[in-house]
């Protein structure tokens, strides 16, 4: 009787080594899988259970984790509330997003970069503590932002054309990461289904996140692909009060009726500072929409930034054209379409002597010492002009608010280059109004792009509407030091 | 009856560690008592170092009580040991610390879950439940009382053979009791338990036990008839049907009532107990084939039949489909979880967070241990239980009768097919059942039932490594055990 007996130990045994086998495969082989499973609640709380670095700004805290007496330990706090929702985003019982989600490595301490300071806190006894991200943000530009937009809803961003830093980020309406921040399960569950539910939403990153046809500040990069191609700001263009569109009988007016130059023809510069539709109508379909896309991909259309921390939408310049639609395009309208960060960027690079570079919003990240870890140097993206082209592109930008659409951007003692935009989006609904620009004209310190959708409800252009909410913010980054 | 003499006489001065124990007269007591002393105090060193762990994680510091927990623990499987070296002085020395190791970890997961659920409550202005660990404390003490007991009464174990149909019937009983009105409960969709007060009991864990002993029994009885009279088909031996009789009646009997109670683990575990036994007396593997397709069978239909082996297989297979594992395996995947944040050195008792798992102390107190101790203490705790097995084996080897061979073999195999499917069904290995891991769960049955099986396997191991009986009084019930004996050296090594 032993041999089956044996044989039945060797079976038992068999069942074993499956076992250890299996439990092998499962916390050792499978270990990454399960844990980077999007319904494994235990990283998030593992995470939320350490000291999680702050994203400050200058001296201003952004989001920082206080100590807390529940099971948590940390409470995520975002002291300003709204005003930096849409850069922060948020760190949830569940889930992430914006710098928090981008940057959580490195905010939850696992970054290797970390590395050294987690040894000491090994021998120390200290707990895990996170890493601090310093954006690029200017509290003092982003207060200013919002406020000048207020409550209507639309986006504003301010680049500086030199260094690409990201100085403001504003969009509206926005939320409060507060509320989706806190530890009561429900009351997060109920804040973020509200947000994520809304009709207005406020969880939408507008600068990065949503595109809008540009309209008429899509004709700085008409202008520019003209000067390119030879154009001088003083080349007379034909400029009818109305132009039929080829292979149709879509009429294409200019905007109130209004006539440009002699009524047949003007010089390119004054077609810009009134922003003449039917003269850069006319010389999309003579530069072709190929010239045009060209132009477009080289300030960064239909591509987008990479590594940048925040989602994006893609700009887009749309291909196979005819020449109705291309006219449409030269202007901005048809299917065009950008992000508010898109057009600061082409501003930015107008001003920087035709140089873009990267936009950035990250500008360091700091141990839990705060000694610096890594630092974000500046990259150029890209020449979509040369600098003739910029400098001939920044006068005309210059006579748009010295003396056309744009006058409510003026700056006292600084000239400001800049241009207009009233963007059309369906039939009955108000225009976008649009505003993009820099100052000072020759030596930019801050490019903006303002969109307030609708127009905010009333019936106002780009240069009523926009222009004034960039005028503050461009003020706001001349007067602010940095 | 008087018992015969050691094989392995030792020396007056290797007897009593225990000067002024009262020992069987006439007896030497072998170095195996005082090795089982020194590896059950291993075992109580391995709880009170899990038990500092946890309060050091917990309460930031080390108290008094803790070592004061820990010698009372160690004190409490004494009483064990001493059993042992009254009743089965020559019995195997390493089942019993391992036991008592699985156990005291197993306390200290159930206290430490407790911890945790108390913090929760505390933390939400909530009456702090009763403590689980409490209870478990006073069930182990029930188990050793058990384990004292079968000891003390079981002076040999030939004499359960007697009992076969006693014990058919009365396991059949036990097993029907929680069906019946009054005294039955439901816990968690499954109608398995006895409530008697704050207890309740699982009457399957022992009639597991009875039924084996009715198995054993009757096997050896007509084991003769079974492996001989047989016909031949497709090659395979095929025994005749009607000396199988009573055996099928038996075993499908307590698979009906288990379907009708739903509780698969258990459905799962007397098959493949069933199986082992008959593989064993017959010597035929034609039974084994013949099972398994029983097996497949049986999977299929019930499959087909009942929703609750759907849902199981459903959760099994597709464990991770969906956004959301709510549906059906959120409890498996939750214990995933809890083992992937362990990794290989886990997270440190009292560290992690196991109570995230549904029923962290009963079904899944391994993914706790596994996310707590990490691979490093799975694979050690896989391996003590591995232990048990073999140790337990050992002893049927050892074994100079064929009731003492089947039951301990059924009895080590069951041990750890119970293993097996608990903790594989917790690893995903296989659909997830209902059973509990034997020593460390939380759950009173199953440490009272478990402690017994333990019991029987050092009464068999004891009569194991004494010298052969001179007097030919083995045959209880088999004829062929006369002619046999004088052949069968047993080996020692």
């Amino acid at each position: 009787m032993n041999t089956p007996v044996r044989k039945v130990a060797l079976a038992c045994m068999v069942l074993f080594a499956a076992l250890l086998v299996n439990a092998n495969w499962i916390q050792v082989g499978q270990v990454d899988r399960l844990k980077t499973e999007p319904t494994n609640a235990r990283q998030i709380t593992e995470r939320l259970e350490r000291q999680r670095g702050g994203i400050i700004t200058g001296d201003t805290q952004l989001a920082i984790s206080v100590p807390v007496d529940d099971e948590y330990k940390f409470q995520r706090q975002y002291p300003a509330g709204q005003l930096y929702a849409n850069v922060t985003g948020y760190y949830t019982l569940f889930t992430a997003a914006g710098l928090e989600r981008s940057e959580d490595v490195f905010l939850s301490g696992d970054d290797d970069r970390l590395l050294a300071s987690r040894v000491t806190d090994l021998f120390t006894g200290e707990e895990r503590r996170g890493g601090t991200v310093v954006t690029t943000i200017v509290p003092r530009i982003q207060q200013v932002a919002a406020e000048a937009l207020g409550d209507r809803t639309g986006a504003v961003v301010a680049l500086d054309p030199a260094t690409g830093a990201i100085l403001a980020m504003v969009t509206s309406p926005t939320y409060d990461p507060n509320t989706l921040a806190t530890h009561d399960e429900s009351a997060a569950t109920e804040a973020y289904q509200a947000l994520a539910g809304a009709g207005s939403q406020p969880l939408l990153n507008r600068p990065a996140q949503q595109t809008y046809p540009p309209g008429s500040t899509f004709k700085l990069i008409t202008a520019a692909a003209a000067l390119a191609a030879g154009y001088e700001p003083g080349t007379r263009v034909p400029a009818p009060d109305e132009l039929t569109l080829p292979q149709s009988t879509t009429v294409l007016p200019n905007f109130d009726g209004e006539t440009c130059g002699d009524g047949r023809t003007d010089t390119l510069i004054h077609a810009l500072t009134i922003s003449c539709n039917t003269a850069f109508a006319e010389l999309g379909i003579e530069l072709g929409g190929d010239v045009l896309r060209n132009q477009a991909e080289a300030f960064g259309f239909d591509s987008t930034i990479e590594d940048f921390p925040l989602q994006q939408a893609r700009s887009i310049f749309p291909d196979g054209l005819d020449g109705a639609q291309t006219a449409q395009s030269a202007i901005g309208q048809f299917n065009v379409r950008a992000t508010p960060l898109q057009m600061a960027e082409v501003a930015a690079a107008i001003g920087n002597g035709g140089v873009r570079m990267k936009p950035y919003l990250v500008s360091e990240l700091q141990g839990p010492d705060l000694k610096r870890l890594s630092r974000t140097e500046p990259a150029e993206l890209g020449r979509p002009v040369t600098p003739e082209v910029a400098a001939k592109l920044t006068t005309m930008m210059q006579s748009v608010v010295s003396s056309g659409t744009g006058r409510k951007a003026q700056i006292s003692g600084v000239d400001v280059a800049g241009k207009t935009g009233t963007a059309e989006h369906g039939v009955g609904e108000a225009p976008h109004a649009w505003f993009v620009g820099f100052a000072p004209a020759s030596s930019p310190r801050v490019a903006v792009a303002v969109i307030v959708e609708d127009g905010g409800g009333e019936l106002g252009t780009g240069g009523a509407v926009a222009a004034p909410v960039a005028q503050k913010v461009m003020q706001a980054a001349l007067d602010t030091q940095r | 009856m008087t018992l015969p003499p050691l094989r392995r006489p030792r020396s007056a001065d290797l007897t009593a560690t225990f000067a002024g124990f009262p020992l069987p007269s006439g007896l030497e007591l072998p170095p195996y008592r005082r090795r089982e002393l020194l590896l059950l105090s291993y075992a109580g060193v391995l709880a009170t170092a899990a038990l500092a762990a946890l309060t050091l994680a917990h309460d930031g510091a080390i108290g008094f009580q803790v070592f004061t927990y820990g010698l009372g623990f160690f004190s409490l499987w004494a009483l064990g040991h001493l059993a042992v070296r009254r009743f089965a002085p020559a019995a195997d020395p390493v089942l019993l610390p391992v036991v008592a190791a699985l156990n005291g970890l197993g306390l200290v997961m159930i206290y430490r879950l407790d911890l945790a659920k108390a913090d929760a409550a505390r933390r939400a202005g909530r009456a702090i439940p009763t403590g689980a660990a409490q209870t478990q404390l006073v069930w182990t003490l029930l188990a050793i009382a058990v384990f004292v007991l079968v000891l003390a009464v079981v002076r040999d174990h030939r004499s359960l053979a007697r009992y076969a149909y006693t014990a058919g019937l009365a396991g059949l009983v036990f097993l029907v009791l929680p069906i019946a009105p009054g005294i039955g409960a439901t816990i968690n969709g499954a109608r398995l338990w006895l409530q008697v007060g704050p207890f309740s009991f699982q009457p399957s864990e022992v009639s597991k036990i009875i039924l084996m002993i009715f198995f054993a029994a009757y096997l050896v009885n007509k084991r003769d008839v079974l492996s001989v009279a047989s016909r031949s088909f497709l090659g395979m031996k095929i025994p005749r049907a009607r000396d199988l009789g009573p055996v099928l009646v038996a075993w499908l009997a307590s698979l009906g009532v288990l379907v009708v109670q739903k509780d698969l683990g258990s459905s799962l575990l007397f098959f493949g107990m069933f199986l082992v036994i008959l593989y064993v007396a017959t010597q035929r593997a034609s039974w084994v084939a013949i099972g398994l397709a029983l097996f497949m069978l049986g999977a299929v239909v019930a499959h087909s039949l009942f929703g609750h082996v759907q849902i199981r297989v459903d959760g099994w297979l597709h464990a991770f489909d969906g956004d959301n594992p709510s549906d059906t395996s959120f409890q498996l995947v939750q214990g995933l979880y809890g083992f992937a944040a362990g990794g290989i050195t886990g997270t440190g008792i009292g560290q992690g967070s196991p109570q995230r798992v549904p029923f962290a102390n009963t079904d899944f107190v391994m993914a706790s241990l596994g996310e707590e101790l990490g691979l490093t203490g799975v694979m050690a705790i896989l391996l003590l239980y591995a232990l048990v097995a073999a140790r337990g084996i050992r002893a049927a080897l050892g074994a100079k009768d064929p009731f003492g061979k089947l039951l301990a073999t059924g009895l080590s195999a069951t041990l750890a097919l119970q293993v097996f499917v608990q903790v594989g069904g917790v690893m995903r290995l296989i659909p997830l059942t209902g059973l509990t891991l034997p020593f460390v769960s939380y759950g009173g049955s199953s440490i009272v039932a478990n402690a017994a099986i333990i019991a029987l396997l050092l009464r068999i191991s004891d009569a194991a490594r004494r010298l052969d009986e001179p007097v030919p009084d083995a045959p209880l019930f088999d004829p062929s055990a006369v002619s046999e004996s004088p052949t069968q050296v047993v080996k020692t090594t």
